[in-house]
């Protein structure tokens, strides 16, 4: 049967990419990597893939207005929600940061003078990189719909899965709460959240748990870097207990995991036999 | 009022810890600043401070409701809606919307001709505000579970903010919740560290600046670990280079145990000083 772990963390920098990519690269591991975090995808960098196909992306549509055809009756502005229509020097403009790409002022307008531009600068990439294939999104920076991309890659992960034979695909999914975690972890068959001993990081430990509350997951919780602060990471350890939530793991800080990234290289390829790589491995066998 | 947003591409590299000491270092001179928490998927930055919560409000959307009554199963409000929210079987006599995932645009109001769409508040979650023992306030957004955009918390969290400057810590990432906060500030402060995922992520975080033509600089964080690459993209970017912070288990031991790192370390307290003085040149506040 074929396994979904998503990789994620409430909050940023906890070692999500640096776990994933040690996942992707263990002795013998044949996976499909999906790259997930399409805001700012990081793994090609350690897994340095080669592209095989490159696909656009329609992130959503801005409206645009045509003044040869607009009469400046404010109609639009009217109904705009977003408030992202405005009277400027004599005209009406659209703040495109603003534009939800709703398409109600394109409906309304008595001149047909809006139409909607299709943003079309995001893109998926798929390839082959050492240990299997590898999937990546990449919104162009300040697009829309990052969940949509998400579930794109996904699902073009499912269509290689099938195609190749491997029964393994891996995801890294964005830090946060919102619609691209949402999008991967849903369907997923196992989850890891990887946290670190900071209270920060605990408080987003817990609404990433309240979170999967909703969804009927196999799921785990790391805590990383866990000497940084023992006595938080004895509270993390407390909050998992009393939520019925089994800690699968703890790694230690170490610099070689920082080491390994700077030389494109995960911890378990760059020292196999340190702490972390073994801890990793052990991870993986209680998670999967 | 005067905004400055720290930001980040790659999560995690520092925003909060910046816009927290910032915060403190503005406040301790007397001036009038709140600290602005945009990241509603994850606010951090009131756990921070011994504040009095002073105030809230629900931030809410307007969703439709479909009187099944009036509905003729036409399907024009469906093909209306962009964000796929509505589902009408006109066999099955189904009309069924989706709250999740509405954006409360309205155009499926306009477009039903039998009156039987009107709309209800659907709440996305916070704004909360807290204040301490001078005029000081911190104002965060905070994203109910499950609700996928934080945008519209985040946009009231900075209209609701009050104060001659505003430290807006930014959600990471390049996408809409970043860019709604960086679009609302004068001026940015990019925190990153010297690994290639920092590196990788600044890039892209000065690539939509530079676009927006929004003035920024940046602030490297757990400088010493990791390589120079950073630097060198800095120097052949002419990007200037605020402030660094040294990787030091010291201060991410009081970091992680929720204190002030200029509170208990000289050293960093001077650092901090030092930017206040040039955002304040930078940006004419105070």
């Amino acid at each position: 049967m074929l396994k979904e772990l998503a990789v994620i963390s409430g909050k940023g920098g906890t070692g999500k990419s640096s776990i994933t990519a040690a996942f992707a690269t263990m002795v013998n591991q044949n996976v499909v990597l999906a790259d997930c975090d399409v805001d700012a995808a990081n793994l090609h960098i350690i897994m340095e893939p080669e592209i095989e196909l490159s696909e656009v992306y329609i992130a959503g549509e801005k409206a645009v207005i045509d003044y040869d055809k607009c009469s400046s009756c404010g109609v639009c502005q009217g109904y705009c929600r977003f408030n992202a229509i405005s009277f400027f020097e004599g005209r009406y403009i659209i703040d495109e940061i603003s534009c939800d790409g709703c398409k109600l002022c394109e409906k309304v307008c008595p001149s047909h003078a809006i139409s909607m531009e299709k943003s079309d600068k995001s893109r998926m990439h798929s390839g082959t990189f050492r240990n299997g294939k590898m999937v990546y999104g990449r919104l162009e920076p300040g697009e829309e719909n990052s969940g949509k991309l998400v579930a794109m890659v996904r699902s073009k992960c499912r269509e290689i899965a099938k195609k190749e034979g491997i029964d393994t695909i891996l995801i890294d999914s964005p830090p946060g709460i919102g619609c691209a975690v949402i999008s991967s972890i849903s369907g997923a068959t196992n989850v890891l959240v990887v946290t670190e001993p900071s209270l920060s990081a605990m408080s987003d430990l817990d609404r990433t748990l309240q979170l999967l509350e909703n969804y009927n997951i196999k799921k785990g919780v790391v805590i990383n870097k866990y000497d940084l602060s023992q006595s938080v990471a004895d509270k993390i350890i407390n909050l998992c207990e009393s939520k019925g939530i089994e800690i699968v793991g703890m790694i230690p800080f170490d610099r070689e995991v920082v080491d390994a990234m700077v030389n494109r290289k995960s911890i378990v390829e760059w020292n196999p036999a340190s702490i972390v790589s073994k801890e990793i491995i052990s991870i993986w066998n209680k998670i999967i | 009022m005067v905004k400055i947003a720290v930001a980040s591409g790659k999560g995690g590299t520092g925003k909060t810890f910046v816009s927290t000491n910032l915060y403190q270092t503005f406040l301790s001179r007397g001036v009038d600043i709140a600290l602005t928490d945009c990241d509603a998927e994850e606010p951090n930055s009131a756990a921070f401070f011994k504040y009095e919560e002073t105030g809230g409000e629900p931030v809410t959307q307007k969703v439709p409701v479909i009187d099944l009554s009036k509905c003729t199963y036409c399907g024009k409000c469906q093909d209306w809606c962009v964000y796929n929210a509505i589902v009408i079987l006109k066999e099955r006599k189904i009309a069924k919307v989706l709250d999740e995932m509405c954006h409360g645009c309205g155009a499926c109001t306009v477009a039903c001709e039998y009156g039987a769409i009107t709309e209800k508040d659907m709440v996305l979650g916070e704004v909360t505000k807290y204040s301490g023992k001078d005029k000081s306030s911190i104002v965060e957004g905070r994203l109910k579970v499950g609700v996928y955009t934080p945008v519209p918390v985040l946009k009231r969290a900075i209209l609701s903010t009050t104060a001659n400057v505003a430290v807006l810590d930014s959600p990471p990432g390049t996408s809409c919740p970043f860019i709604h906060t960086v679009n609302a500030s004068d001026y940015v402060i990019l925190v990153t560290e010297p690994t290639p995922f920092g590196l990788n992520d600044l890039k892209l975080s000065v690539e939509i600046l530079n676009q927006m033509g929004k003035p920024f600089s940046v602030i490297i964080n757990r400088a010493g670990l990791g390589n120079r690459d950073v630097h060198n993209f800095l120097e052949r970017e002419k990007i200037e280079l605020l402030m660094e912070i040294p990787f030091d288990k010291e201060i991410a031991s009081i970091y992680s145990k929720g204190g002030l790192v200029i509170s208990e370390r000289e050293d960093i307290a001077d650092k901090f000083s030092y930017i206040a003085d040039v955002i304040i040149d930078k940006t004419r506040a105070c």
